[in-house]
């Protein structure tokens, strides 16, 4: 009986070979695997900056993305002010008050921590910046997983907005 | 015993070793390369993409399923006559009035042939229309948003089987009744059939623009079956042609009794006569009641209105306008070939197909070669307008397409098969079995002046043992065929959705890159819509209680809704405040005696709930939307009738 069941897991290891099947370390019994990937990749990232993403500034920090290099005349245009109000209204205020932390941060005090490129890169691809800018997956980590949404805006509406960001 | 078992194993094993390995030793080893080219040629790779749309009748489910080719991949099913509480169509306050009818709320249908809509004779991909059969009923669908947008009521018509066809400017959808009924109905004897009952055959012009639907007239022909049309094309164009049954005018025992006369007749209409004849007066006016629903795309809306009056001709009174073509033996498909030539009809209980020549047809009509006449309709003779007769040797010849090389694809119902012949010549160059009892067949822009000829799907009715048994009921099977060379190559089978009567196909390039993404929010024109979070609230006016909520990742705003009391009638409009593509999210609360709701992004949706008992009630977003969905949820308070509890609502407060 004994040299049956031997034969069989023989056959059973031979398909496997066989087939190319990567060979399998099985260890015997149940045991769970406690180390975390995850909290490793939050322990080097808190390693270095021990201020939180919401509270560091990155004025240098372009972000990744289309937008390059914006230069913001001194004056406010308070038109353009206005219509990246009304923008901003529509599409931003499910997630981002002004009076408080939201699902997102407010962006009241955010010119003072980003870069006009940031900030535009940030609202036109979210995906692409919390993947590839490690101030935005930082802040991705720091809310709470709740990724931002892209809200489809053109360049255009998106530099009205940060004309408006700057009233604030 | 024991010992047994493991022998079983170990033997299991080296069985599973044999045939774990590829199929160098299993059975399909038998088909060799064959049947791996075949494989090849349906493959498309992860993330890669279909070469052509296909657009399949959900027959019997009301609705248009969308399949990829020549994978076979069903990519969506779109709702037309039938609710979907997938999307909530026809469940939410918005697209109820899509299924309005002068019978009321009809909340299904049997949905049959689709087709697409053409610039000279060519698809160019603004919308596809099908019918509805049973209530008779014409449906447009828009091929950007592929959302059903318009439906019209067919007055005077019942089983509106020879539909929707259209002409080759989208000019006209053209419908027509296979039963034939008195118009206007009225209470009569069923025997008294004969001679009283009309067959009303509509042509609903589509305004180019906005594709609009509006009841031209209706040529109200004797009381046969009208079973299948198609417009005439390139120099018959301007020409409709349907096949008619029950020429004996029978109406009980009909397969018995609809089948005595050795030919019926195809009729061709020549519309452009009768279009000029009712743009100078003529016709007649008839009282009528029939739905006209259109869905506006900017206020996401849909609205019913009544129509009270129908234009009708009769033929007798527009000389040169209507004539009868003799065709063998209760002729079901009536196909016209690429060059509007050839007008095929094909005699259900024949062995051969019989092909009429317009050439002829005119010829004749100009001789005045008249064989006697229908109820005041000059009958052609038959050899003045027959232009051949394919001699197949296959049983039950239904339909026909063509590949754009001068080849055509009939297919054989009782005999199970696609039968390729050459049209001039009537040669059958190849014939292929099909698994099991087909009906239609589809060549992209088979029907239209360019085929794009290098696939046909035969749609069957019966499966058997095509795939693994589920129960009694079974889907329906397709099979698609390689036709780019000389002999058919049997491809792939893929089970359809209901049953796929028609089908209609067309270049993925045509429709991909305008394919819609999203609704913009700024566009959003709806009477309830929540454009921005700050004007989500809540309003009572009596019994009724109107939520003005939105939604984002992942949160309803509001989500906290208290002062609801049992017998409230409560609306949940529900606007999506997404803009990225591909981010619908769902709605749906404990007790909803409708369906959820789907809402794509920038879109308003309204779905009605009426507490029934006191407590605290979830609702929640069914759509997987992001990290947070399982948090997407909120609460409603429903208080008792008489509670003074204010209505108040709030998110994170």
């Amino acid at each position: 009986m004994k040299i049956n069941i031997v034969l069989s897991a023989l056959m059973f290891s031979l398909l496997l070979v066989a087939c190319g099947g990567k060979e399998e370390k099985k260890k015997d019994g149940f045991s769970v695997d406690r180390t975390k990937s995850t909290e490793k990749t939050v322990e080097t990232s808190t390693a270095t900056d021990e201020v939180p993403a919401s509270q560091r500034v990155t004025l240098d920090e372009k972000g990744v993305g289309q937008i390059k290099s914006i230069t913001l005349d001194p004056e406010i245009d308070m038109e353009m002010a206005n219509a990246g109000e009304a923008i901003y209204n529509t599409n931003c205020t499910a997630c981002h008050k002004l009076d408080k932390r939201f699902i997102g941060p407010s962006p009241r005090g955010i010119m003072k921590r980003r870069s006009p490129e940031w900030i535009m890169n940030m609202i036109l691809d979210p995906k692409l910046m919390t993947e590839q800018d490690r101030c935005a997956k930082d802040l991705l980590i720091e809310f709470n997983g709740a990724a931002m949404a892209n809200q489809n805006l053109t360049v255009e509406e998106t530099r009205s907005i940060l004309e408006y960001f700057r009233t604030l | 015993m024991k010992n047994y078992k493991h022998y079983v194993f170990a033997l299991l094993g080296v069985g599973l070793l044999l045939a774990g390995c590829g199929n160098q030793n299993g059975k399909s080893s038998s088909n060799g390369a064959l049947s791996s080219s075949a494989a090849e040629k349906v493959y498309v790779a992860p993330g890669e993409q279909d070469e052509y749309y296909a657009f399949l009748s959900g027959g019997y489910s009301g609705n248009l399923t969308v399949y990829g080719l020549p994978s076979g991949r069903m990519f969506k099913e779109i709702p037309v006559f039938s609710q979907f509480p997938t999307s909530g169509y026809g469940y939410s306050e918005e697209t109820k009035p899509m299924l309005n009818t002068s019978f009321g709320f009809v909340p299904w249908d049997d949905s049959h042939h689709p087709d697409i809509s053409q610039t000279n004779g060519e698809l160019d991909g603004r919308w596809i229309f099908i019918n509805g059969n049973n209530t008779p009923r014409i449906a447009r669908i828009s091929l950007s948003t592929f959302e059903t947008e318009e439906i019209i009521e067919v007055p005077n018509s019942a089983g509106n089987h020879s539909s929707s066809f259209i002409t080759e400017n989208t000019e006209y959808v053209v419908a027509g009744t296979r039963f034939s009924v008195p118009v206007p109905q009225r209470d009569m004897p069923i025997n008294e059939y004969k001679g009283n009952f009309k067959g009303a055959l509509s042509f609903i012009s589509v305004d180019p623009e906005h594709g609009h639907l509006d009841m031209k007239f209706q040529l109200l022909m004797p009381g046969f079956n009208y079973d299948l049309s198609h417009p005439g094309r390139g120099k018959s164009h301007g020409w409709f042609f349907f096949t008619t049954y029950n020429t004996e005018e029978a109406n009980s025992l009909m397969e018995v009794n609809s089948s005595q006369n050795d030919k019926d007749f195809i009729a061709a209409i020549n519309w452009k006569k009768i279009e000029e004849y009712v743009n100078n007066g003529g016709g007649t006016k008839m009282p009528a009641n029939y739905a006209h629903n259109v869905y506006d795309e900017h206020s996401h809306t849909a609205t019913s209105t009544m129509r009270k009056e129908v234009l009708t001709v009769d033929p007798t009174k527009v000389p040169g306008a209507v004539f009868f073509l003799p065709t063998p033996k209760s002729p079901h498909g009536c196909d016209v070939d690429p060059t509007g030539q050839y007008i095929i009809g094909n005699g259900k209980l024949s062995a051969d197909l019989t092909v009429h020549s317009f050439d002829k047809m005119i010829a004749a009509i100009e001789g005045e070669k008249f064989d006697g006449e229908a109820y005041g309709i000059p009958i052609l003779k038959f050899e003045d307008v027959l232009a051949g007769t394919v001699k197949s040797g296959g049983l039950g010849p239904l339909h026909t397409e063509f590949d754009g090389k001068g080849n055509a694809y009939t297919t054989f119902f009782i005999s199970s098969e696609v039968v390729k012949w050459k049209l001039g010549t009537w040669e059958v160059i190849d014939r292929k079995p099909t698994f099991y009892s087909v009906g239609h067949l589809m060549i992209p822009g088979g029907n239209s002046r360019k085929p794009f000829g290098k696939y046909v799907v035969a749609m069957n009715k019966i499966t058997k043992d095509r795939y693994l048994p589920t129960g009694p009921e079974m889907e329906h099977s397709a099979q698609i065929y390689d036709i780019s060379g000389e002999k058919m190559e049997l491809l792939y089978d893929f089970p359809t959705h209901g049953e796929p009567h028609y089908a209609a196909g067309c270049p993925a390039e045509l429709l991909a890159p305008k394919s819609k993404k999203i609704y913009r929010l700024t566009e959003n024109k709806h009477e309830f819509a929540t454009l921005t979070p700050n004007d989500a609230r809540v309003e009572r006016n009596g019994n009724e209680v109107h939520i003005y909520m939105s939604t984002i990742r992942s949160h309803f705003t509001p989500d906290n809704i208290e002062g609801i009391k049992v017998g409230d009638k409560v609306y949940f409009h529900i606007t999506n405040h997404e803009q990225d593509f591909d981010v619908p999210h769902g709605f749906s609360i404990i007790g909803q005696n409708t369906s959820e709701l789907l809402v794509m992004p920038g879109q308003t949706k309204t779905s009605i709930w009426e507490p029934k008992k006191v407590g605290v009630w979830p609702f929640y977003c069914t759509d997987f939307c992001s990290a947070l969905h399982q948090e997407m949820q909120g609460y409603v308070r429903v208080s008792p009738a008489n509670s003074n509890i204010e209505l108040s609502w709030s998110l994170g407060e």
